[in-house]
């Protein structure tokens, strides 16, 4: 497995790490990305269990294509190193780390990292970084983190720890988020970098998860943490594009092919110039649409 | 000898019980003469006993054939009661003949065998301590496994002949008119237990709840009767449904019957008027609440459903997106319940049901099957008799009837349960033939029945419908699990395994331990 | 390797595996209680006995009672109950997996 920085990730499923069987039947759901916890949902009696079950579960469980990240745990606990250490010579694509509260805390992720991909003698950059946003003091820092390195590929709102921080609690209407979901986001933007949104755990609620993943595919997140595998079709169906973003998507992609065969630099729809941000979108659009089974292979409409 | 499935046959078995191997599941046109039952004619004025004693020593003798019903499940009194006392009156060589075996007889079966009371069994299936004791030779000559329809079929041709059945009912008058759906004890469908009624020499009513003449709806009928005995308490309402009915928040088991759900709506059946049959395991209750949704969606309602039924697909009845229930038992209190109430919830019986030697069974009208394994090999044939460990813990049911009947039989299982792997090489047990399974779905893809590339062709084109061959997913649940060493049996045959038509799909050997 | 207490890691919940370790003079002895025993007996005591003595340990008696778990959760699992056993869960020795 090797670390790719730009992917679709609606979805960042959370697996305990000391489940076997959930462990097992991870690989199934079609999450985008599954995250194998090493943090809170392993007590610290079996710290050293899991963090071998999940080395083990690496090498050899088939995830279905899915991005493996492990959570690790937190840089002022003893289990920090070992774990670090481990999911490197695991090969796993992402660490995620908790409790981000500063740049320099992630640039000695990646220098612990590189110490081990030296002694395992695997070749640096093959492992990307992500924090954990979960503090005030680290969603005042989120525009420094999230700009902290090269591997950085995204942040996370993690909303329980937060609002305890904040001396609140998680309501239904997510007011007392406001502020850190806009933060986090303006800041992963600001650094091209991926934000994911926290979990939503009252499985009864159906109502509720939609009503906040709607909420925040509107301000604009890439995707959100997910508690059940009963949530990705949910989560995905919220980010799933209209047939009106699909076609408009199509009609960007076919004016850059209109471009490159006039060999012209310049792509232009309609009259109008076509800029980045229009021309990622479309991407973004598309590959979305793909992975839903909206268009098939060669952009046909499948939805109803 | 070896049969059409590939199974070894043993010769001196096969010659000793005069028995055809399995060739086909095409039953043809066979002119078949049925038997009849003794008759002993009354006006039927003294039926009520209060000794159930007294009608065991003036019915029965040793070496005769008894039946008994399983609608109780696991709430069954009946069986117990009848059992004791013929093991105390000291009968030998008796043939059990219910049409299944549930948990709670296990224990007095084991006694009757031990104490030589009980010499033969034939039965839909048996689990937990008999299967076990079955499986390390407990019981002298094999038992017989007969699907519902065959055990149907066999009644009427004869090949079993109940001399007594025993039948505990929730409601009866003095006169034998009876039914499973008024009372404490209710159940619903009295299917299997009619044939027996209709077929059996003597029949013998116990219920706790004789109530005045005439007793209607009647599903057995007074002509029918010879005794009409009064027990304290004929079974436990609230073990009748337990365990079955149950919304599944397995999220693999949700996946599963998304699948289902899928296979099922990108088929050619999925119109309006098609029909279903679904068991009662957390998967298929869930196939049951998606197919729901995809029927109002669609603007599609479905002509019946068949089966064993469960309170979800009565809801369907009372919805209107199912016309008809044909209803041969009912597994939970929901539907039990609702067959007094439901004029569409239509009592039938096992050969209406699933008989392959009678003038047309409702499965033959059956579009679509879901059915589940235990184990299912690379030429499609289940298994749902005996454990990986080879033991016997299973029932054939209606499983060969309504995958013969349906037009699209789709199994569902998961690609391996714990260390074991579902889709195997080589199932232990050959129960149904590969040649009437369709479609299998598992959690990580579908593999259609090469034989039926319309289904080939129909599926492909589903977005997001993972399809591979099946032998693609055995070798993908063996390389979770690894190679299992192979089970080692002895030479002894402990059990039979019919196809409906009476002929020899599989044996069952004693476990090697 | 020394043993220096007893060890365990591992849940009797479905698809684990519980791996007790304590002190032995005799080789590798295991007493192991499996669902999968018939099919998977063989497999199970081999993985068990190679991971420990690839670890290290030459004597140890072991207690495994299966669940159904795959070969990769077996090793895992040895693996944590050795450490715990001979008190070196700080330094876990990846190479033996």
């Amino acid at each position: 497995m090797t670390y790719v920085k730009n992917r679709l990730r609606r979805t960042m499923m959370f697996v305990p790490g000391n489940n076997p069987a959930m462990i097992k039947d991870a690989g199934i759901y079609g999450a985008d990305s599954i995250m194998l916890d090493l943090e809170d949902s392993v007590s610290l009696t079996e710290k050293d269990a899991a963090r071998l079950l999940v080395y083990e579960a690496i090498k050899t469980v088939d995830f279905g294509g899915a991005e493996v990240v492990v959570r690790v745990n937190g840089q002022d606990t003893p289990y920090y190193d070992q774990d670090v250490k481990a999911m490197v010579k695991a090969g796993v694509d992402v660490i995620r780390l908790p409790k981000t509260e500063s740049a320099e805390m992630i640039q000695k992720l990646v220098k612990d990292i590189e110490k081990w991909e030296d002694e395992f003698g695997i070749e640096r950059g093959t492992i990307g970084v992500m924090a954990a946003i979960e503090s005030a003091k680290g969603v005042l820092h989120a525009p420094e983190i999230a700009e902290s390195s090269d591997l950085m590929m995204g942040l996370a709102v993690s909303g329980e720890d937060y609002t305890a921080d904040m001396h609140t609690h998680r309501y239904p209407d997510g007011r007392e988020l406001e502020f850190a979901r806009n933060m986090v986001l303006q800041a992963a933007r600001a650094a091209g970098v991926y934000a994911f949104d926290t979990v939503f755990s009252n499985m009864k609620d159906t109502e509720g998860f939609y009503r906040e993943t709607n909420y925040i595919h509107e301000l604009g997140y890439d995707g959100k943490s997910l508690v059940n595998p009963r949530q990705i079709e949910m989560v995905n169906k919220v980010f799933n594009p209209t047939k009106e973003e699909i076609e408009d998507a199509q009609n960007v992609q076919n004016a850059i092919r209109e471009a490159r065969a006039k060999g012209s630099g310049v792509i232009s729809m309609n009259g109008k110039m076509v800029d980045k941000p229009v021309v990622e979108k479309a991407n973004r659009v598309l590959e979305t649409a793909k992975a839903s089974h909206l268009i098939d292979e060669e952009g046909n409409y499948l939805g109803e | 000898m070896e049969n059409n499935v590939k199974r070894q046959l043993p010769d001196d078995v096969m010659k000793e019980l005069n028995l055809k191997p399995f060739e086909t599941s095409e039953i043809g046109h066979p002119e078949i003469q049925r038997t009849a039952p003794k008759v002993t004619a009354t006006t039927g004025q003294n039926k009520i006993v209060e000794s159930l004693e007294d009608v065991i020593k003036s019915t029965l003798k040793d070496g005769m054939t008894i039946s008994f019903h399983h609608h109780f499940r696991n709430g069954d009194f009946a069986f117990n009661e009848v059992m004791d006392l013929i093991i105390k009156l000291g009968y030998k060589d008796l043939t059990l003949a219910p049409s299944s075996l549930t948990g709670v007889m296990n224990d007095k079966i084991i006694e009757a065998i031990k104490k030589g009371v009980i010499t033969n069994i034939t039965s839909s299936g048996m689990r937990g301590s008999l299967g076990d004791f079955v499986s390390h030779g407990g019981l002298k000559n094999p038992v017989i496994f007969r699907s519902h329809g065959n055990r149907a079929r066999s009644i009427e041709d004869g090949e079993i002949k109940i001399d007594v059945a025993f039948l505990g009912v929730p409601i009866s008058d003095p006169a034998g008119n009876a039914n499973g759906q008024d009372g404490n004890a209710v159940f619903g469908s009295l299917g299997y237990a009619l044939m027996d009624a209709q077929y059996a020499d003597k029949v013998v009513l116990l219920t706790d709840n004789i109530v005045p003449y005439p007793n209607t709806p009647a599903s057995i009928k007074q002509d029918q009767v010879d005794y009409v005995v009064k027990v304290d308490q004929i079974g436990d309402p609230d073990k009748i449904g337990s365990g079955a009915t149950r919304f599944t928040k397995d999220p693999k088991e949700l996946k599963i019957a998304q699948m289902v759900n899928q296979v099922i709506v990108n088929s050619p059946y999925f119109k309006d008027g098609f029909s279903f049959q679904t068991g009662s395991g957390g998967a298929a209750l869930a196939v049951t609440r998606y197919l729901r949704q995809s029927m109002i969606d669609n603007d599609i309602t479905a002509s019946f459903a068949v089966g064993g039924i469960t309170k979800p697909t009565i809801d369907l009845l009372e919805e209107g997106l199912v016309k008809k229930v044909m209803d041969v038992q009912d597994f939970d209190k929901g539907a039990a319940l609702s067959m007094a109430q439901n004029r569409n919830q239509q009592e039938i019986d096992a050969s209406w049901y699933a008989d392959p030697h009678n003038k047309g069974a409702v499965v033959n009208n059956l579009d679509v099957s879901i059915l589940s394994a235990l184990q299912i090999d690379t030429d499609f044939n289940v298994n749902v008799m005996t454990g990986s460990d080879g033991v016997i813990r299973g029932a054939v049911g209606g499983h060969q009837d309504s995958a013969a009947g349906a037009k699209m039989t789709i199994i569902t299982a998961p690609l391996v349960r714990g260390r074991n792997a579902t889709v195997v090489p080589s199932v232990e047990t050959v129960v149904t033939p590969g040649e009437s399974i369709d479609v299998l779905v598992t959690e990580r893809g579908i593999a259609v029945n090469p034989k039926r590339q319309d289904l080939i062709d129909a599926f492909s084109k589903v977005p997001g419908l993972t399809m591979l061959s099946i032998e693609d997913l055995q070798k993908m649940a063996e390389k979770q699990v690894g190679t299992p060493k192979p089970l080692e049996y002895t030479d002894r045959t402990v059990a039979i395994v019919e196809y409906r038509d009476g002929s020899v799909i599989d044996v069952i050997k004693e476990v090697k331990d | 390797m020394e043993i220096k207490t007893t060890g365990v890691a591992g849940t009797l919940e479905s698809s684990d595996i519980q791996i007790m370790i304590s002190k032995g003079s005799n080789g590798i002895e295991l007493d192991l209680d499996s669902e999968v025993k018939k099919a998977y007996g063989d497999q199970i005591t081999k993985v068990i006995t190679e991971t420990l003595q690839k670890f290290g340990l030459e004597n140890a008696k072991v207690k495994a009672t299966d669940k159904g778990a795959l070969d990769c959760v077996i090793e895992a699992r040895t693996l944590a109950a050795a450490q715990r056993a001979t008190e070196t869960t700080d330094e876990p020795k990846l190479e033996v997996l």
